[in-house]
C-alpha cells in the first residue's frame, strides 16, 4: 500500500508549520508559496508528515492511502 | 454550487422598517436578525441595510462556496467601511489586493516565528498578575477582584505589540493605549454602513482616541529620535519605519501613518483574543466538572516538567487538548466576529440564486457554530464535541467557522490559540477563579461591530499555594 500526499490549494497560506515539521518534504517561499519536494515520499518520513498534517493551522494538507 | 438554474428573487427576512430597513436590528440585537434570516429563509436570504442589500448564506454547502470564492467574486475590500476611520488613509482595506496578499504573509505570524512568540506571551502575563501576588518570591495575598474586559483588553495590547512590533515599542505602553484602542473599537456602530462620520458620540470618541493615539506614538517617535541610533539586533519595526527617509531626509512615515499601521496590525487580534479569553474563563467557571479537567492537564504537565513548573515551549504548548477544546467551545458559542462580509464584485450564484454585483454577501459564525446539524446538542458547552474520535470542528470546517474558513481564514489563528494557552497556563495553574456575578448576569454587547464583553464582568481570584494543590 502506497500513501500520497494532496494538498487544498484553496486553503493553504504558506504558514509554514509543514516546513518545520518535515524539511525534506514540504518547503515554503518567503512569499508564502508551497512546494511540495514528494507527492509520495518515503515511508521513514511518514510520522514527519502526519505532524504536519495535524498541525496545519488551515487544514490543508491530506494523506491519501491508495 | 451545483445550481445549474437560478430561481426567483432571494427571500428577504421579516422586520424591514421603513426607516432604514434592518439597519436598527442590526444595532441592537443582530444576532436575533441572522437566526431569522436562517430559519426565515434557509440556506440564502437577505436584510436590508438602509437600502442596500446583504445577501447572508448560512449551511456548509453556501459557506463552502463564500469560503471558496477568489477575490475576483468575493471582495471584502469595500466590506469594511467602519474600519476606515480607526485605521485612517493608505492603511490596509485602502490597500491593492496585491499588496493585501503580501501582508497575509505577515512574517511575525509564521510557524518558525511562534517560538519566540510562546515565552513573549508568558512573560506578559507574569507581569500583569506580578501585583497580585506582590512578587515572585512574596507570600501569596488574600485574593481580589478583576473586570474581565479590563483585565483581558490591556493583557492583549501587551502581547500583540510585543509579538507584531517588538518589545522596545510595548515597554513605552501602558494602561492608557489600552484605554484609547477601547474606545477605537467602540466606534464600529453600524451606522457607520450609512455614514461613517456620522454625528454619535462612539464615532467622535472613536476620532479623539485616534488623535490621541497618535499623540502618544508622535512622542514615542520623538523620544527615538533624539536618542543614539539602536544596535541592528536592537530595532524593532518602529526603528525600522522612521529608517525609511524621503529624498530631503524628512521621514517617509510619520506620526499618523505609523499609528494607523500599529492600530491596523494589532485590530484583528486584540477584540478578538480578549473576549475570547473572558469566555473561556467563564464558560470554564460556570462548568466546574471541566473546569476540573483542564485544571488536571495542566497541573499534569506542570509536574511532568524538570523544575516542577509549567514550562511552557511552543510544544508544550501544543499538547493540552482539554484547554484547547475549551478555547475552541467559547469561540463556537461567543464568536468575536458574528458577519463576517464581502462585496460581490460580479454576479454570482449560490444555491440557485443570483446574486448581483455590488451587493453585501454575508456569512455567519453566529448561526452556523450553533448549526443542529453539525453539532450535538450545539447549545451546550462540552469539551467532549472535540475530543477524538468526534472532533466535530474538523469534520464540519464549513460550520465550525469562528475564524472563518478557506482563502480568507484568520491568518493570526494559530497565533491566537497560542496565546490564549499561554495565558491560562500561566493563570490557572497559580490561581483560583470564581464568579463575582450571578452566573446569568455575563453577556456579549452586541450594540457594536466589534462586540465585546459587556460591564460589569468582574471575576474573583485567589492564589493557589501551590501547583498541584
Amino acid at each position: 500500500m502506497t500513501w500520497r500526499i494532496v494538498v487544498d490549494e484553496d486553503l493553504c497560506q504558506g504558514h509554514g508549520v509543514c516546513e518545520s515539521e518535515a524539511p525534506t518534504v514540504f518547503s515554503v517561499s518567503k512569499a508564502g508559496a508551497l512546494t511540495v519536494h514528494s507527492a509520495t515520499p518515503d515511508d521513514d518520513v511518514r510520522a514527519a508528515v502526519e505532524l504536519a498534517v495535524k498541525f496545519c493551522p488551515t487544514h490543508a494538507l491530506t494523506i491519501i492511502e491508495e | 454550487m451545483s445550481a445549474t438554474e437560478t430561481t426567483g428573487a432571494i427571500p428577504e427576512v421579516s422586520g424591514r422598517l421603513d426607516d432604514g430597513g434592518h439597519l436598527g436590528e442590526l444595532r441592537t440585537d443582530p444576532v436575533a436578525l441572522l437566526e431569522r434570516i436562517r430559519s426565515e429563509c434557509g440556506p440564502v436570504g437577505s436584510f436590508d441595510l438602509a437600502g442596500r442589500r446583504v445577501v447572508v448564506v448560512t449551511g456548509a454547502e453556501a459557506n463552502e462556496w463564500y469560503f471558496r470564492a477568489p477575490e475576483e467574486e468575493l471582495d471584502q475590500a469595500e466590506a469594511y467601511p467602519f474600519m476606515k476611520p480607526i485605521f485612517g488613509e493608505g492603511v490596509v482595506f485602502d490597500a491593492s489586493p496585491e499588496r493585501r496578499r503580501e501582508m497575509l504573509h505577515n512574517q511575525a505570524l509564521r510557524d518558525r516565528y511562534m517560538r519566540g512568540h510562546a515565552e513573549t506571551i508568558a512573560r506578559e502575563v507574569d507581569a500583569m498578575v506580578a501585583p497580585w501576588t506582590g512578587g515572585p518570591d512574596e507570600a501569596a495575598g488574600p485574593g481580589g477582584e478583576i473586570d474581565l474586559l479590563d483585565f483581558f483588553a490591556e493583557l492583549t495590547i501587551y502581547t500583540s505589540s510585543s509579538c507584531l512590533i517588538g518589545r522596545k515599542f510595548r515597554d513605552s505602553l501602558d494602561e492608557r493605549f489600552a484605554r484609547l484602542y477601547h474606545d477605537l473599537e467602540r466606534g464600529t456602530d453600524a451606522l457607520a454602513f450609512v455614514d461613517p462620520y456620522a454625528d454619535i458620540e462612539s464615532f467622535h470618541q472613536r476620532d479623539r482616541a485616534r488623535a490621541e493615539l497618535v499623540e502618544l506614538v508622535e512622542a514615542v517617535m520623538d523620544e527615538r529620535a533624539a536618542a543614539e541610533p539602536p544596535d541592528a539586533e536592537d530595532r524593532d519595526l518602529l526603528d525600522v519605519l522612521m529608517s525609511i527617509r524621503n529624498d530631503d531626509g524628512s521621514l517617509q512615515f510619520g506620526p499618523d501613518i505609523v499609528t494607523g499601521i500599529f492600530i491596523s496590525m494589532m485590530f484583528a487580534g486584540h477584540h478578538t483574543t480578549s473576549t475570547t479569553a473572558s469566555w473561556t474563563l467563564l464558560e470554564l467557571l460556570r462548568h466546574p466538572e471541566q473546569l476540573a479537567a483542564v485544571v488536571a492537564e495542566l497541573d499534569d504537565l506542570a509536574a511532568d516538567s524538570a523544575d516542577q513548573g509549567l514550562d511552557l515551549t511552543y510544544q508544550s504548548l501544543r499538547e493540552m487538548p482539554h484547554l484547547e477544546s475549551a478555547i475552541k467551545e467559547a469561540l463556537r458559542l461567543h464568536p468575536p466576529l458574528i458577519l463576517l462580509l464581502r462585496v460581490a464584485q460580479v454576479d454570482v450564484e449560490v444555491g440557485g440564486f443570483r446574486i448581483p454585483a455590488g451587493d453585501l454577501v454575508g456569512a455567519t459564525p453566529a448561526v452556523s457554530n450553533r448549526s443542529p446539524e453539525a453539532f450535538a446538542d450545539p447549545e451546550s458547552f462540552d469539551l467532549g464535541r472535540y475530543l477524538d474520535p468526534r472532533a466535530e470542528d474538523l469534520a464540519n470546517p464549513w460550520d465550525w467557522i469562528p475564524f472563518g474558513a478557506g482563502r480568507h481564514r484568520c491568518v493570526g489563528a494559530a497565533f491566537a490559540m497560542m496565546q490564549l494557552k499561554a495565558i491560562f497556563a500561566v493563570l490557572l495553574t497559580r490561581f483560583r477563579f470564581e464568579l463575582a456575578q450571578d452566573p446569568e448576569s455575563y453577556r456579549t454587547d452586541h450594540s457594536k461591530m466589534v462586540v465585546q464583553l459587556a460591564q460589569p464582568c468582574r471575576v474573583r481570584w485567589t492564589p493557589r499555594t501551590g501547583v498541584g494543590t
